[in-house]
This record gives structure tokens, sequence and C-alpha cells, in this order.
């Protein structure tokens, strides 16, 4: 593929893509504006985005001992039946789908009776003690008091039964994650007695870890880092979580927080509410992991806190940086594009290729905020193309553009990517194998290894030229 | 995961515990994408198009492109009206296809958009079409949204414009993957009748790697064949859920008579299609096809004592489940619990055709066995636990049953979304049935092999 220079990527906005959309879009280097974003989609466009719905259950789906009912016509309870990968190490309650499954009548009479029934019937069957019911379009359309059925089954069973106000149409998936933290919020019991010592360190060593969902298991090799180092970890929000590991949130010293665009708005409360102060922190990829647990570490101010991290960088590294410098020989030169859900994610992921060896020529997310895209501009290399709420046409004009080898992306990207010959990694819910940590820097390299380097992509340019030239 | 299923059966009025169905819009999107050069359009909030894209990419894995209103706030107090005049604007100068194919969404339709007045009030470049179909999320299924854009094609697009009918058949395939769309357009061809088959999704979700990125593969339904739909003597729908709204839509507004058929899965029923197309369009039945049902045949006499009195349930979509009921009726097995998603009738279209039809067949045979439209997959697990079985066929989401139960899984229908390579398989046509046999087969085999005692493995089977 020929690498076109940077000016032909700025005429290529400027000629092929809609005037609504060019201030989404910045290559690094070549332009003074802003990069827009935390916008609404244009209508009309191929947005990759999904909406409040989505956002919510995103974050609230790993609380494996919920029953997540979805007040609503059945689509929105189909499409997210058990479609993430959230590891579970006890209920698998949560891999159900329970929908009201609204009908014509329902939703011109409405539907809080049926809601009731149908959380009367769950409960009897399941015996949870914690029911998240999801608003849906039409719920927030004809007006159900979401708030007054869900009162009046929490009182009848005994149990918490907790609306989400998640109504497609009220935001972009971003209102969706601070939906879902209002609901966490209502969960979380104030400890009894004081506050517990609210700077790091001062008093217990147990850490609220924020923004993990246990995708292939890896909020569990987080946990067993930082116990490496003598912290515990209170609950992971939401990773595995469990009714009752939720309530005592506020029993932690510290929060860190790794998904910041899903997380921030909990956090912020949590320390607002009960003065727990909270840390960035990412574990993709080496640097990112070691500067984290060095963080933790600093923040608890502990010498012997200190040491055990980095003894633990010492080992997990030395194990591991023999494997990426050899996948870093195989990758040399190798570009890659990324189109995911988040900045934190983003941000991560050209760290984690650079450790690799392997350029990012084009970044974006959905909904990532505007912070995060002054972070990419800082780290990316000049001719970066940067862009928020691509659509596909705009991310193959780029790929091709920039001659990635490769995109990162999730669920709709990958057959696009396909198409175009360029391989792929799903680092979203479809990842098989943990990415996070120290061993996750080890699979991001396999797996990176497996796509770019696997025979197929020998085959498919030149179907007719090479079948002809050999005649 | 299914550890809490009760064996006691108990009537529910709260909604559904694993569905066996999913909403109208995404049955319409994927009939849109059997029309070439179209671009489907949701009207409603983001999350319905980018659920529909995410669900078909998974089950396809194929690229697919369809637009949104991207409702707000705003838009679902005063109307999306603004919001689909925008779309409409945005989609033919951006992505410019030829028709651009709405459909509405729960939302939309609570707050009473007026599609078609939006649409007339709207810009359309010269020479682009927009057709519209109403697919409350509230109403039937998926597969009724299929059928309800299927039916849209059929108001907007077909015109009886000659005198004389022409000796051409319309083929409604109904909600099946273009591997058998390909595969029932094959058998048309060998039978030497022309035809037009709408929608058709073989080289959109089927194309081939060719190392580009085409908003529209070139496959799908003509809009100038759709049009001429209204000249031809003769609708074959397959499928009374998913087709036989269009073709008699077809039948009123150009007077092409309208014949429904089953979905041509297994013998009988591929015989029945074979037949009337023979009838109708006085045509032999040409050597090769013979040649086709005789291997078919003869691989059920191969393999019959397999399947002899194997219980199994199958479950799926009503048109593709009365289909394979029907087969392993011919294969002797026998299916003691038959269900669909899929509400037993929509307004105006087939009422109740699903559990008659598949009754009758059971009683027939002197099997005794459950049937249920509407139903959801926690009763069908219950009717397992009550009543075992030794095969489940299904999409992928019986997967957990079959866990749970210890049995093993026939995958069939949609959405599979844990295999591959099944949306160019077809299971309709002689070869299809072939296909079906070889796949029950195995799974019975290699199940029996597994539990088998070292002693008891057999090298000749």
């Amino acid at each position: 593929m020929e690498r076109c220079d940077d000016m032909s990527t700025v005429n290529l906005l400027k000629d092929q893509l809609v005037e609504e959309r060019k201030s989404f879009i910045v290559v690094k280097g070549r332009q003074k504006n802003q990069l827009k974003c935390e916008a609404d989609s244009i209508a009309g466009c191929v947005s990759q985005r999904a909406c409040v719905y989505c956002g919510a259950r995103v974050v609230l789906n790993p609380v494996t001992d919920a029953i997540h009912l979805v007040h609503g016509p059945i689509g929105c309870a189909s499409y997210t039946w058990d479609i993430r990968g959230s590891l579970s190490s006890g209920s698998e309650l949560y891999r159900n789908s329970f929908s009201t499954d609204l009908k014509e009548n329902d939703v011109i009479f409405g539907s809080e009776k049926k809601l009731a029934r149908a959380i009367d019937e769950l409960v009897e069957k399941y015996n949870a003690g914690l029911v998240f019911v999801y608003s849906t379009c039409v719920v927030g359309v004809i007006g159900d008091d979401l708030e007054a059925v869900c009162r009046a089954a929490a009182k009848k069973h005994g149990i918490e039964v907790i609306p989400v106000q998640s109504s497609g149409f009220i935001g972009n998936k971003s209102a969706g994650y601070r939906a879902a933290c209002d609901a966490l919020l209502r969960l979380i019991e104030l400890p009894a007695g004081k506050l517990p010592g609210r700077t790091a360190g001062s008093g217990g060593r147990s850490v609220n870890y924020l923004g993990d969902f246990n995708l292939a298991g890896e909020a569990w090799i987080i946990t067993n880092y930082l116990k490496s180092m003598g912290v515990d970890v209170n609950v992971v929000f939401t990773g595995d979580a469990t009714h009752q590991s939720l309530k005592k949130a506020a029993t932690a010293s510290l929060n860190i927080m790794q998904c910041a665009g899903s997380m921030a708005y909990l956090a912020r409360r949590m320390e607002e509410l009960y003065g727990i102060p909270y840390l960035k922190v990412s574990f993709l990829g080496l640097e990112d992991t070691s500067a984290s647990l060095r963080k933790i570490a600093a923040a608890f101010k502990d010498p012997e806190m200190m040491r055990r991290a980095e003894e633990l960088i010492a080992r997990e590294t030395a194990g591991v940086r023999p494997v990426i410098e050899q996948y870093r020989e195989k990758l040399r030169g190798k570009k890659a594009a990324i189109y995911v859900g988040g900045g934190f994610k983003a941000i991560s992921l050209v760290k984690q290729f650079r450790e690799i060896g392997i350029d990012v020529v084009m970044v974006g997310t959905q909904t990532g905020r505007e912070e995060e895209y002054q972070t990419l501009h800082d780290i990316a290399d000049d001719g970066t193309v940067i862009l928020d709420d691509a659509n596909p046409s705009e991310l193959e004009k780029f790929m091709l553009e920039k001659g990635a080898h490769l995109l990162v992306g999730g669920v709709k990207e990958r057959p696009l990517a396909y198409k175009l010959g360029v391989a792929f990694i799903d680092h979203n819910h479809d990842r098989k194998h943990p990415l996070s940590g120290f061993v996750g820097a080890i699979n991001f390299a396999r797996e990176v290894y497996s796509t770019v380097c696997s025979p197929v992509w020998k085959y498919t340019r030149g179907m007719g030229g090479v079948l002809h030239a050999q005649e | 995961m299914l550890d809490c299923t009760p064996k006691e059966i108990k009537e529910r009025s709260g909604g559904v515990i694993n569905p066996a169905k999913t909403c109208q819009p995404i049955g319409a999107m994927y009939a849109a994408l059997g029309i070439r050069n179209c671009l489907p359009h949701s009207h409603g909030s983001q999350g319905c198009c980018a659920y529909h894209r995410s669900h078909l990419t998974r089950h396809f894995r194929e690229p697919i492109m369809a637009t949104t209103s991207s409702f707000t706030e705003g838009a679902s107090v005063f109307g999306g009206g603004g919001n689909l005049k925008t779309a409409i604007k945005n989609v033919f100068a951006i992505y410019n296809p030829d028709v651009m194919a709405i459909h509405t969404t729960c939302l939309s339709e609570t707050i009473g958009d007026d599609i078609p007045t939006i649409i007339k009030s709207a810009e359309i470049p010269e020479g682009k079409l927009v057709i519209h179909a109403n697919t409350p999320s509230y109403q039937g299924s998926h597969v009724t949204g299929f059928s309800n854009m299927t039916k849209a094609m059929v108001s907007y697009l077909a015109e009886a414009t000659s005198e004389t009918k022409k000796e051409q058949v319309n083929i409604i395939p109904g909600f099946v993957n273009p591997g058998d769309m390909r595969e029932i357009k094959r058998l048309v061809t060998k039978m030497s009748i022309k035809f037009i088959m709408f929608p058709d999704t073989s080289g959109v979700l089927d194309s081939p790697m060719t190392g580009k990125f085409v908003m529209y593969p070139g496959g799908g339904a003509r809009v100038e064949e759709i049009r001429d739909s209204g000249n031809s003597m003769l609708t074959v729908a397959l499928g009374a859920y998913a087709s036989s709204d269009a073709a008699h839509l077809l039948e009123r507004k150009c007077n092409v008579p309208a014949m429904t058929l089953k979905t041509p899965i297994g013998i009988k029923a591929t015989d029945e299609f074979l037949m009337t197309l023979r009838g109708k369009f006085v045509r032999e039945v040409p050597y090769a096809l013979e040649e086709e049902r005789g291997q078919l045949v003869d691989a059920m006499i191969d393999l019959h004592h397999q399947f002899h009195g194997k219980k199994v349930a199958i479950f799926g979509d009503p048109d593709i489940v009365i289909g394979l009921t029907e087969f392993v009726l011919s294969l002797g097995m026998r299916p003691v619990h038959v269900l669909t998603g899929t509400p037993g009738g929509t307004l105006g279209g087939p009422q109740d055709i699903f559990e008659k039809e598949i009754t009758e067949m059971l009683a027939k045979a002197g099997i005794e066995g459950r049937v249920k439209a509407a139903g959801d997959l926690f009763e069908l697990h219950q009717w397992i636990k009550n009543d075992p079985v030794d095969l489940l066929i299904g999409n992928t989401y019986g997967k957990y049953i079959a866990r749970a139960e210890d049995i093993p899984l026939v995958r069939v229908g949609f959405p599979i979304l844990d295999r591959g390579m099944h949306h160019y398989m077809p299971i309709v046509g002689y070869r299809g049935a072939m296909r079906l046999v070889e796949m029950i087969s195995n799974a019975l085999l290699d199940r029996r092999e597994r539990d088998a005692a070292d002693e008891d493995v057999e090298l000749v089977m």
C-alpha cells in the first residue's frame, strides 16, 4: 500500500467529508484547530456509537448476582444478552436475559403493572437481593413511574430494586455511564461509625478498583498484583461485583480508576460523599501497568509497599520483556489504526503499540473527552489522524491513506478491516484473552502478531492478476 | 448459568426470560440490505442502529452499513421529522445509495412520526428513492420486521406495466441466509424459469474478499427487477411469516397470483417447491435435480438408523422451524418440543399458522409433543427438563440449554454468533437437506463416541 503524504489527507478532509464532520478530525502537526468531541452524532451518518441504555448496561452488566431486567420491547434485552465476556467467580444470574417484552397494549395503557409482575416472578424464581430495572426509549416516552414501581417492589420483597434511567434518546453512551453510576451510588451504604481515614495510607489498605469489567478475567489479574503489594481490593466496579460487595464500597480508603469515561463521575461523587480520593490508573501495557502500580504505592506513602511494588514490577517485567522483544522484532515497521469506545483505552493503546514497535497512524474514539483528545494529540506522532465518532468510510479512508496493517476496534469494525485486507484485534466485548497487566502485554503482542503475520493475508490481493499470471 | 431453571412450569405474565426472538427493526434492516445499492436507515435512537449492526455483523461476519436518525431528547418531544429530513439529505450527500430504506423503531412509532409525510417534504435527489416500513418493536418479532420491509418493496416499487403477465416468477425467499438465497436461485435457474428474487442478500452479505471495502457490494435485487415483479405471472412466497404478506400485497396491487409455500427445508418442502414451479411453468425437472434428490434420499437411507426414534427439541423462527420439524420427521426423529418466540399472528397477517401446522405434523406422525408460539427459552428449558431430548436444533442461544442438560446442539437459524460459515452454506433445497443430515448425524455420533467407554468405541459406525 502506498503511504500518502499528510497534505493529501488534509485535502481529503476538504474533498470527501461532509462539512459538519470536518471539525471532528485533526491531523497532528498539520492543523491548529481544536478537535471537536463530546457532541451529538449527525443524523444520517453511519455512526459506530450506541445509546444511553447501552452505556448503562455495559457498566452494570458485570454485577453478577443481580437480576438485570430490561423494561421495554424485546430488542434491547435480546441484543445485550450475554454479549460481554465479563467473568464471574460466583453467580451467573447476570448472563440471563430478562425483558418485560412490552406489547402494543402496554405502550398504550402503560406498563407499570406488567413491570411489577415481572419483578415478582423473577424474584420468586431467582431469589436475588438486587434488581436493576433499565428504562428504554418507549418507557421514557410513555412516562411509566419507574421509581414508584421499584420502590413498591423493593418494599414488597425486602430487596433492593434500583431503576436505571437509561432511555436511549436522552443522550449518548456517556449519559448511560452516568445513569449506571447513579444506580450504583444508591447501593453504596454509609459505613457505620466515622468514615475511614480519608487520606490514602493513613488508614486501611483497601482500594476500590473502578472501571474494569473483568473481561477475560482481567480484574482478577490486577487484584492479584495489588494483593502482592499488600493492597486489598475492596470491590471492583463492576467486574465480578456482587450486591453485597458493592454495598461496602464506602469502606475503602482509595479509589483507583481505570476506565475514566465510564467511571469519572462515580469517582467524583464518592469523593464528595464519602471523602474517598481517587487516582487514575491504566493497566494496559508494561509502561502504564508499572507506572500505575507505583502510583498506587506512592499514594499510600508506604516504603514497604513501594518496595514490594518495585519487586513485582521487576519480576514481571523480567519475564515479559524478552517475549515482547521477540514480537517487536517481527512487528517492526507495521502500522496500526485504533478506533475504540473511550479515550483512556486509546491513550494506553498508543503507548502499548509503541512497546511492540508499531506506529499508530490513526486513532479515534466513540466517546472520548476533550482532555483525553489533548493527551492523544500530545503523545501521537506527527501526521497521525485523530478523529471522534468516526463512520466506516472515514475509517476506511484513513486506514488506506496511512497504510495501516492493523485495526484495533470493536465488533462492527472487524469485518470492515478484513474487507480491506487489514488485520484486526478486538479490544472490546469480544476479546478472548486478558489484555491487562504484564500477562496482558504478552497476550496483546501475541494477538497482534498472530493476526498481522497470518499467512491468510497473502491471498487477499490481486486474485485475477495472480491467477492469470500463472496461466 | 441455567442452574436456577425450575422443573415445575408456572404461568408467567411479566415478560420473557431468555428470548427466542428479537425486535422488528433488525429484520427490516436485513431485508433492506437485499436491495441493490440500498442503505437501510433506522429512525430512532442511535443505539438501535448500533445494536442491529453489531448483531448482524456477528451473524454474517460482514460489514453492515446502516444509518440512524440519532434521536435526542428534543426529537422525542417535538417529533423526529427534522432529524429524518437531515438524515435523508446527508445519506444521499455522503453515501449516495440508489435507495434509502427507512424503518421505524418503538420510539418513533410511539411518538407518532408520520414517515410518508416527512419523506414527501424532504429533499430527495433526482433518480433516488426513499422507501419506508413501519416496524414497531412492540409487535411481532424480527421476522415481522423482515416481512414489513419486504412489503414496503412491493408497495413503493412494484408496478404492473404490461398488458399480459410475463412468464417469470417472483420468489420471496424469507428470512434466510444469503447462502440459502443463492441455493434457491440455483434451483429455479436449473428449472429454466426466469425469476425475480427480492429481497436477495446474496452478493451483499456473503461478498468476496477483494481488498476493497465497498458500501454496496453489488448483490441484491435491482430496483428495476422489483418494479417488474408486478408483471410476473406468479409470486411464490417461501415461508408464511416472512414472505406471504408481501406476496398478497403484490396480488392486490398488481394482480400477480400469490402462493405461499414452506421454506424449502428438507425433502418434502423442496419437492413441493419444485413441483409447484414445474406445474405452473410446465417445465420438466432436470436430471441434475433428480440426481441431487436421489443423493439426498440415498444419504437418508444410509444413515437412517442413527435418526430413528431420537427425540429432538427445535426452536427458532417460525418458517425455519416448520421446515426443520417436517424434515426431522421424515428422518424418523421425534420432535417433541417445538417453539418459536415469534407471536402466532400479526396484524392482518397469518394467524396461528405455526402451532396449527406443527400440531398437525406431529399428530400425523403419532407424536405427542409440545408446541408453542411466542414462547421463550426459559420455557423450552423447562420442557426439556420434564421430557429430555437427544438433540437440540436452534440458534446460538441454545448453547446454554445444551450445556445445562448435556445435549448436543445443531446450530441452525438466526442468529449464529459462535460459529462461522453458516451464512454461506445453505440448509434449503436437496443440497441443504444433505448438509442438515450431515450436521445432525455428526452431532449424534460425536456425542455417542464422547460418551462411549474405551471398549465400546467402534471404528466403523
